[in-house]
């Protein structure tokens, strides 16, 4: 990603730090989202190591509960809004402009602020475990009424939360803006690459349910200071309020995180198979379908508050019909797939990782979606084994896919091909290792978020850490493969992978050169 | 020139865009007064309120036994307790069970007690004629005070259902509190504070 420097032709632009604290370029911004991402992906992964170590026995050994609990609190926000989001905001910025034929990003400034607003966000989470009385515990949801009765790191994680949501609006503004105004001419809404069409989704997504998350850390922070009691049962509030408000955003949430991954793996997958997706238009009305219907689920999060039945009946249904165009995306992929002329490079390799152990989380979905057995499974590590399976095999390999996949387009020089298989085993043995045997733990009834356990689940939590620790070191090993590929890869093809078929590939150098499409392709034929 | 019909597309689109996220900021306020009406509308409400009784048959046939408890959420000492823990009762029969709160401090405010119900869908069937959580209490600095609450529960109770729990939290009514007519204290006045 340092490579694009070489191909800086303007004379005007600041060099060293400066360049990237004033850059305006979507690539450089890009490339910043990633870098940032993978950083804060690492300070999430070594507080899921202090989790995994305390677990690793019975008993207290390694840490105090409290920390413990700023722990789990910290990994699941850094995680969602440090690391898996930015990461595809990233892609978004690099990939989008070049699969459409636009010269830039619709807002150039606007897009250096949504990326500046996350460094400060960042250090206010970790900061906040500075702060009298250690960061918030209360989990990555800040239930109320816990979340009144927090020290001052609380409020960091507030003010954090606001800027994150600030900075993801913005982006989101301007991802819509780019692909509604400035696609090249002939490039109609269904011809564009489906990976451009799930960000068109996610913005959406983001813009409508980004600001309900901030008016709910605002009533908290207003509880907490301003006297208002939104959520404080003694001054007549209702903490299920602030469920319900919370997972309105909450459900969309886990959508803006899967759909652009649901993008890469539709670019990766037919570019490997040699054959056009199958069923295009489909995947793009399933992709619409599981963004509305995100909306309208929210409470199968919260069977356990007191639902009346009838309620209860209408979010289970609710949420088994999103199986539903989930299973049509799934079968499209497989179809692409069908009697292709297959090759399993290490991009293709994490999609095949995705395919199967994304589809195992949606399976688990399917159960925890059933309103009886959610109310046995509700918080326990079954839930958490389930969204570790969409969240890390399915975000964080498809964004593996993506990295390995437009690597060689970004810097121009190959990562190295056996390493990544290597990289993509590791991670994918380790992930198993770590996370299904928290289905049994789960379904033998071991509850979430508590840093202890009975005797009886003590075997199974030791084979988690240990797959705990080898996932993590796995991805030490993805860093130095990265930084081999920009050091000393060998230089790319122009064009690496001979089934990619969108813009960035067909029409454009590798690597990409600093400002691209400054006149707009004529796709008109 | 093109750019600047771009420039002019693009920022009306980011003003629409703007108000999209502005009214979706206000949604998630709007959704306060939203749930308190549908809360109100589907009766989650209701359990500050006296019930109707249609059957008073009592079914001798059958014992349930109801189980009581009460807590305090405040942060002064003030604690409330069931004088009755554990008692047998028949479906139908009026039944009469009292709570001691006890306030030690030198605070009087205001009180109100919520009630929650182990098993939860047992509320229906717990049929409140009067109840101090009807209504706030005003608690007075030093007191020692009974409440009580009187209930039949319904014989359309389901067969498995052999034990309920009653349980109140006791809420301090914030802005309520004031300084008794006992001497001043001022170790747990600034200890409050």
């Amino acid at each position: 990603m340092e490579a694009v420097h070489d191909h800086s032709h303007d004379h005007h632009v600041p060099t060293g730090i400066m360049r990237y604290v004033t850059t305006t370029n979507h690539k450089d911004i890009g490339s910043m989202y990633l870098w940032f991402s993978f950083a804060m992906f690492l300070v999430g992964g070594v507080m899921a190591l202090v989790i995994r170590a305390e677990l690793f026995q019975p008993g207290l050994q390694v840490v105090e509960p409290e920390f413990f609990n700023q722990m789990t609190t910290l990994h699941g926000l850094i995680m969602v809004f440090g690391a898996i989001m930015p990461a595809f905001v990233g892609f978004a910025n690099w990939q989008i402009p070049m699969m459409i034929g636009a010269p830039d990003m619709a807002f150039p400034r606007m897009n250096n602020w949504s990326f500046w607003l996350l460094p400060p966000a960042g250090i206010l989470l970790m900061g906040s475990l500075l702060a009298p009385g250690g960061a918030g515990g209360v989990g990555w949801t800040m239930y109320a009424p816990l979340t009144i009765q927090q020290g001052m790191g609380m409020d960091m994680m507030i003010f954090a939360i606001h800027i994150l949501g600030m900075s993801s609006i913005m982006g989101s503004i301007n991802i819509i803006t780019t692909i509604l105004n400035m696609r090249a001419p002939g490039m109609t809404m269904m011809k564009m690459p489906l990976f451009v069409w799930t960000w068109l989704i996610t913005a959406y997504l983001l813009v409508a349910s980004m600001p309900v998350l901030a008016g709910a850390v605002t009533m908290t922070l207003t509880d907490r200071h301003f006297g208002t009691h939104f959520f404080n049962a003694a001054g007549g509030g209702d903490p299920v309020l602030y469920q319900h408000i919370f997972w309105f955003f909450g459900h969309p949430e886990v959508y803006i995180i899967a759909i652009p991954a649901f993008g890469v793996i539709s670019e990766v997958i037919p570019t490997f198979a040699r054959k056009p997706l199958f069923g295009y238009p489909s995947m793009v009305y399933a992709t619409a379908s599981i963004a509305i219907l995100s909306f309208l689920v929210w409470a199968h999060h919260m069977y356990t508050v007191g639902m009346p039945v009838e309620a209860q009946l209408y979010y289970m249904f609710a949420t088994m019909l999103i199986a539903i165009p989930t299973g049509v995306k799934v079968f499209n992929w497989v179809a692409t797939m069908w009697k292709g002329s297959m090759s399993f490079e290490t991009p293709m390799l994490f999609a095949q990782g995705f395919l199967f152990l994304f589809t195992i989380g949606g399976f688990t979905g399917l159960v925890l979606a059933v309103t009886p057995i959610d109310i046995q499974l509700h918080d326990t590590y079954y839930v958490v084994a389930h969204f570790h399976y969409v969240m890390v095999a399915g975000a964080l390999f498809a964004a593996f896919a993506g990295v390995y996949y437009w690597l060689p387009k970004w810097i121009g020089k190959m990562y190295d091909e056996r390493l990544g298989k290597i990289h993509f085993w590791l991670s994918l043995i380790f992930f198993n290792i770590t996370f299904f045997v928290q289905h049994f733990l789960g379904l033998a009834g071991m509850p979430r978020r508590i840093p202890d356990y009975a005797l009886q689940f003590a075997d199974w939590n030791m084979v988690s850490s240990i797959g705990a620790f080898g996932f993590g070191l796995s991805q030490v090993f993805f860093l130095y493969i990265l930084l081999k590929a920009i050091r000393s890869g060998e230089k790319a093809p122009e064009k690496p992978w001979d089934g990619a078929s969108t813009l960035e590939w067909t029409h454009l150098p590798t690597p990409a050169p600093y400002h691209s499409f400054e006149t707009p392709p004529d796709l008109r034929n | 020139m093109k750019t600047t019909e771009l420039d002019k597309q693009n920022s009306h689109m980011l003003r629409k865009l703007i108000v999209v996220a502005l009214v979706m900021f206000a949604f998630g306020y709007a959704l306060v007064p939203l749930y308190k009406k549908i809360c109100e509308v589907t009766g989650v409400y209701d359990l500050i309120k006296p019930d109707e009784i249609v059957n008073t048959q009592v079914d001798e046939t059958r014992t349930v036994m109801m189980e009581f408890d009460a807590n305090t959420r405040s942060e002064i000492g003030w604690e409330i307790i069931p004088l009755d823990v554990r008692m047998n009762v028949h479906p139908g029969e009026l039944v009469h069970a009292t709570f001691r709160l006890t306030n030690p401090t030198d605070m009087s405010f205001d009180a109100q007690a919520i009630p929650s119900y182990g098993p939860q869908h047992a509320v229906q069937y717990v049929k409140k004629l009067e109840c101090f959580c009807f209504t706030q209490q005003k608690i007075n600095a030093g007191e020692t005070r009974e409440f009580s609450v009187v209930f039949v529960i319904d014989p359309s109770l389901p067969s498995d259902v052999g034990t309920i729990t009653l349980s109140y939290t006791m809420f301090e009514i914030e802005g309520t509190k004031n300084l008794g007519n006992q001497a001043f204290n001022p170790d747990i006045h600034e200890g409050k504070s």
